[in-house]
């Protein structure tokens, strides 16, 4: 049997991430993650491995770019301002395809913003967030068992197709207590794991090695850019294809299915019970993998159901996509709010009157 | 070669039998050779792993015969204290120019050093930004004119120049720190040693190492490769005096 323990939702992150071979660590702090940073400075140097409290996230992003560069599992936690100022790092790791695991605890915005729990950061880890057009491959918890999870299966996507992987939750979930089932957990079995033979090591009498966030000619692996930005662009087609993670609720029979990721989806689901018991038909679409964006399922359904509500906790980020999919198929409803939990009570009315109206 | 012909002169084995693409006169190309001869002489290329600023020297991985690793603008020191944390046992070191240094790179080199991180650091200090096309660099002297200081740079609006080993030099953790200048080949010579000596320090588990080479930018300074030595003696040494700023392992044994 599984072990189960009771565990704040950072603390779970930074066992997920040191059951997954992570051994190299840095970070500053920030709320609402700092419980992060705190348990791998006490944990992580106790399985051999290093943690460092960076003098700032530039710096952070920059040492795990030298420790990826070595072959070593690194990751990183922050929240808004602090993933800010990491995004020329991460513009790098996209350019020199190193893997890159980042946990992004989501907090008030835009500037300083507040400690409240929001989704405002979407648009930022969705669409690459720093110049020259890259992606990151983004899962979205919906709970302490999937942010335990998803810490671990983020390793191994970050190193099969050399990315960033991100892991967005929120600040309620970050500081949320639950008991979990402790297991180790894989998105890719490690035998499938491609082998690290970019790793730099020391030319040791072999051709050198060059690790560059960029290309030019004679320099890396690329001879120019428009080589680098296509083979790049092929791999995150690969990426969509293989990697998009959804899971669909009750959308067969459905007349409204609402589209939700991370702990607002968790608020939806509990919302649809109640809509069912009463015998309205409504369901959900939640995104796992917010890139790859499960578009296609999306698109899908709008054949038949005509009437999609779109919950988030900002003022309309994700909706953008589902529009997207939709296309002009069905009409598309929106519910949102850039500071604190959107109440049970809120979803379920505007998924109920949905349902009403003709 | 056993033809009874003896080489007096080499190319390191570290550098590419590559011309470079620095302009007649500029510092980098002998900073490179002092950086590779150092490699050569102490066993290193086999284990060095090289993190490159951007800059001038942003082409350096080209050049130079070791693993490097080329990242964002001012952040080699992060860089590096990620890898040597990773493999303690590659000897690594940073090259960087004083804009990539001392402006944008200034919170990353002092808290390497306050670390004491087990790194060596090259600063190529040539009192201007080369690559972007001459501008000031926090090193730029007083009056001195660059295509942002077109009048002149003046301290009540620009500031005065900063010195980057005087201010590493009091850092505790940091354990050697010398200032030195490739205008002539005495200098040079001087250089040489200095740059070798950074290494073993790394080697020996001393901590961190800073070299800060004199380097003159001709085309920057909008002087010929010969006044542009001439300017470097009689002006950057003046701010930037030349010498050992710290020793802690010497200073402990005395
Ligand atoms: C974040 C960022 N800002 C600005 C630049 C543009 N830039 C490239 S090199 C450079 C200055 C280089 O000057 P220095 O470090 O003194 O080196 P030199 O070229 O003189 O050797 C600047 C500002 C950049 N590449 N990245
Ligand atoms: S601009 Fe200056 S630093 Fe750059 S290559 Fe030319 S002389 Fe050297």
């Amino acid at each position: 049997m599984a072990e189960i323990v009771l565990i704040k939702g950072n603390e779970a992150a930074g066992k997920a991430a040191i059951m997954a071979g992570c051994t190299h660590y840095y970070g500053y702090p920030i709320t609402p993650q700092n419980e992060i940073p705190e348990y791998m400075s006490l944990h992580l140097p106790e399985a051999g491995g290093t943690f460092i409290q960076a003098e700032s996230e530039t710096s952070s992003i920059n040492m795990m770019f030298g420790s990826a560069a070595a072959g070593m599992r690194t990751m990183t936690s922050t929240s808004g301002p602090g993933y800010s100022l990491m995004l020329e790092g991460l513009s790098h790791f996209a350019a020199a395809e190193l893997p890159c695991v980042l946990v992004l605890v989501s907090r008030g915005g835009p500037g300083g913003g507040s400690l409240e729990s929001t989704q405002l950061d979407y648009f930022s880890v969705t669409k690459g967030g720093a110049h020259g057009g890259y992606r990151n491959i983004v899962l979205a918890p919906m709970d302490v068992q999937e942010f335990f999870d998803h810490t671990q299966m983020a390793f191994d996507l970050a190193d099969k197709y050399r990315m960033v992987a991100v892991v967005l939750t929120e600040a309620t979930l970050g500081n949320m207590a639950k008991p979990i089932e402790i297991k180790r957990v894989h998105a890719v079995p490690s035998e499938e794991l491609p082998a690290k033979d970019w790793v730099m090591r020391g030319k040791a009498g072999k051709k050198k090695k060059l690790i560059v966030g960029g290309a030019a000619p004679g320099f890396g692996s690329f001879n120019d850019l428009n080589e680098l930005n296509r083979h790049l662009a092929d791999k995150y087609r690969t990426v969509a294809l293989n990697e998009t993670r959804y899971e669909a609720i009750e959308i067969e029979e459905a007349d409204v299915v609402v589209v939700a990721f991370g702990i607002t989806a968790g608020g939806v689901k509990q919302s649809l019970i109640q809509l069912n018991q009463e015998g309205y038909r409504a369901g959900m679409i939640r995104p796992i993998t917010l890139f790859p964006f499960p578009t296609e399922i999306i698109r899908k359904t709008s054949e038949r159901v005509k009437k999609f509500l779109v919950v988030e906790g900002n003022m309309g980020q994700m909706v953008e996509d589902v529009q997207f999919a939709v296309g002009d198929k069905a009409e598309v409803s929106f519910l949102g709010k850039a500071e604190g939990l959107i109440s049970l009570e809120e979803i379920y009315s505007a998924i109920r009157s949905l349902c009403e109206k003709g | 070669m056993n033809d009874g012909r003896r080489a007096v002169v080499q190319r390191p084995q570290s550098l590419e039998p590559l011309a470079t693409h620095y302009c007649p006169g500029c510092g980098h190309g002998t900073a490179h050779k002092l950086v590779a001869q150092a490699i050569d002489e102490l066993d290193l290329q086999e284990i060095a792993i090289g993190c490159a600023p951007v800059g001038c020297s942003a082409i350096m991985p080209r050049y130079f015969d070791v693993d490097m690793i080329l990242g964002p603008h001012g952040r080699a020191p992060a860089v590096a204290t990620g890898f040597k944390r990773a493999l303690p046992e590659k000897i690594v070191f940073c090259y960087q120019g004083d804009g990539d240094m001392a402006a944008i790179g200034t919170a990353e080199i002092i808290h390497a050093a306050a670390r004491g991180e087990n790194i060596t650091c090259f600063l190529i200090n040539n009192a201007i930004y080369g690559m972007t096309g001459g501008q000031m660099a926090p090193t730029t002297l007083i009056d001195q004119v660059t295509t942002t200081t077109p009048l002149g740079r003046v301290k009540e609006r620009a500031g005065s120049p900063l010195r980057m080993s005087e201010i590493l030099a009091t850092v505790d953790e940091a354990a050697y720190v010398e200032r030195v200048s490739v205008d002539n080949p005495k200098n040079i010579r001087k250089a040489q040693k200095a740059v070798k000596k950074a290494f073993q320090y790394q080697m020996e588990n001393r901590g961190f190492s800073m070299v800060e080479i004199l380097s003159p930018c001709p085309t920057g300074w909008r002087m010929s490769p010969t006044d542009s030595r001439a300017w470097l003696v009689e002006n950057l040494m003046e701010v930037f005096p030349l010498g050992l700023l710290k020793d802690k392992w010497e200073e402990q044994a005395t």
